[in-house]
């Protein structure tokens, strides 16, 4: 599971400069997630400086 | 058909693009942002020396407040005072600095647009030889014989051009900060640094001045933090009197590269700047002067391979070599000494405070000295380890 508050968001991009995936990316709707990419490892959730992240690690993952 | 396209117009995209465009070349700098330097990431602070060796002379309205020292708080409230000497360190207005940069990149002839998103790389036979991207929601294309990444730490273009610069995110920290107003500065020609594990776990908090009554106050931890930083800054502002009347002006927010700097930044036709690079200072977090002394490092080897019209990613690893030679090098001996810092327990952070002056502590952050912080590790057995590392 990942859920990303785009409320609490601010755009900093921080979450995809940590991103071992290179899953993430800012674009004008905000943090899109690559699903394909995503682990679920939970290091942007870690990371983000307001906790606009949350993840959750997928069982069938 | 560019000679070189630049993506990010922070300070290391602007001042690449401006030695390039004084030697005469046609050069492209794209910025996804639709004003550039807003909003800011970033504490604003840089020295005076710096701003000199880089040769900028900025305009008024970029500087905030001229700042003459350091405090620095030891978790047990007890303040090593430096002095840096009467105006010699600026807290910028980034917002003002970064256009004016991008201004000065423009007058030397540089082609500057802001809202262009750059999404991919054009390839030819391979190599990278231009970009793809948005601009003010038209898709375009653009070649050019050198591609520069200046696009910070959230960097897509080196992933792109096929260069992995995803690094430990452990040397990623996490930054977020108010610009606050109506709070009491005791002395705003000083900046206010506090350390603690409790307080700012891996980092410090800080508290810059842009006046007598207003203030950047931001923090930066660790990046694995289960509580965000945001939550450490809130407690620090509510329980500080001069702070917590304060109205915010502000909320910016970025990561903070602290180490792990890049061997190879360079491909066929292809170089990377700045933040994107982590071309930062490690104990300090400061980012505006290394992005655009690289720009600079990066234009004169653009130069020489663009007259020699070899290109190739041979040719450009002169960057590699040249950049670690006059920054790289240092900000290695810097990060052993962040290394060091973030194993300290409060107790240490005292133990220091007590035994060091201002002068040892502005030595360590330009990674002199070192042997006197060693020597005093030394004397405490759990840090025995740490002060080798420094030796
Ligand atoms: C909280 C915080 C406090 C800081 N405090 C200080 C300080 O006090 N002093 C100091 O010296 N440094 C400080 N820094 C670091 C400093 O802000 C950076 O090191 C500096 O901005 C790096 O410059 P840059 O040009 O490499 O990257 P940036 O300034 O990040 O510029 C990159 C630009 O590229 C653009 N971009 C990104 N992707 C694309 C794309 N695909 N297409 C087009 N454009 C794109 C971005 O919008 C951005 O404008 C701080 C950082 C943080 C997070
Ligand atoms: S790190 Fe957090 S605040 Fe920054 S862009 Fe990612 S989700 Fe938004
Ligand atoms: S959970 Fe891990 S892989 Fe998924 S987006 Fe976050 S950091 Fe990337």
């Amino acid at each position: 599971m990942f859920k990303w508050n785009k409320n609490k968001c601010l755009r900093c991009g921080g979450c995809i400069s940590v991103c071992p995936n290179d899953a993430l990316e800012l674009t004008e709707h905000g943090i899109v997630r690559d699903e394909k990419k995503c682990i679920t490892c939970g290091i942007c959730d870690l990371f983000c400086p307001v906790g606009a992240i949350k993840v959750k690690k997928d069982r069938d993952k | 058909m560019r000679d070189v396209i630049i993506v990010g117009a922070g300070p290391g995209g602007s001042a690449t693009a401006k030695h390039l465009s004084e030697k005469g070349y046609s050069v492209a700098l794209y910025e996804k942002r639709q004003e550039i330097g807003a909003p800011k990431r970033c504490g604003e602070g840089i020295s005076l020396g710096r701003v000199e060796r880089l040769g900028l002379n900025p305009p008024k309205n970029c500087i905030r407040q001229k700042i003459d020292g350091a405090k620095i708080y030891a978790p047990s409230g007890k303040a090593v005072e430096i002095d840096y000497g009467k105006d010699s360190g600026y807290i910028l207005e980034r917002k003002m600095f970064d256009k004016w940069l991008a201004e000065e990149a423009a007058r030397k002839g540089a082609f500057v647009q802001a809202k262009t998103y750059i999404n991919d790389v054009v390839r030819e036979r391979g190599r990278v030889s231009g970009v793809k991207g948005e601009s003010c929601s038209e898709k375009f294309e653009e070649k050019s014989k050198i591609l520069v990444a200046a696009d910070g730490v959230e960097s897509k273009i080196s992933r792109v051009a096929g260069l992995n610069t995803t690094c430990n995110p452990l040397f990623i920290d996490s930054g977020v900060q108010f610009e606050m107003v109506g709070i009491e500065i005791e002395d705003p020609k000083k900046i206010h640094l506090y350390f603690g594990n409790k307080i700012a776990p891996r980092g410090y908090l800080w508290i810059f001045p842009k006046g007598k009554d207003v203030a950047n106050v931001g923090i930066g931890i660790i990046g694995n933090c289960s509580i965000p930083a945001i939550d450490y800054l809130k407690k620090f502002v509510e329980n500080k009197e001069e702070l917590k009347k304060g109205s915010i002006l502000e909320v910016n927010a970025g990561s903070i590269p602290v180490g792990g700097f890049l061997k190879k930044m360079t491909l066929d036709n292809f170089l990377i700047v700045g933040d994107a690079a982590y071309q930062v200072n490690p104990i300090h977090g400061g980012g505006i002067y290394e992005a655009q002394l690289a720009g600079r490092i990066a234009a004169e080897i653009i130069d020489e391979a663009l007259q020699k019209k070899n290109t190739s990613d041979n040719q450009l690893n002169k960057y590699n070599i040249e950049w670690w030679k006059q920054r790289g090098n240092s900000l290695r001996k810097i990060e052993k000494l962040r290394e060091v810092v973030e194993n300290l327990s409060d107790e240490d952070f005292n133990y220091l405070a007590d035994k060091l002056t201002g002068e040892d502590l502005v030595n360590f952050t330009r990674g002199n000295s070192l042997v006197t912080l060693a020597k005093l590790l030394l004397k405490r057995p759990h840090l025995i380890k740490l002060a080798k590392a420094l030796l």
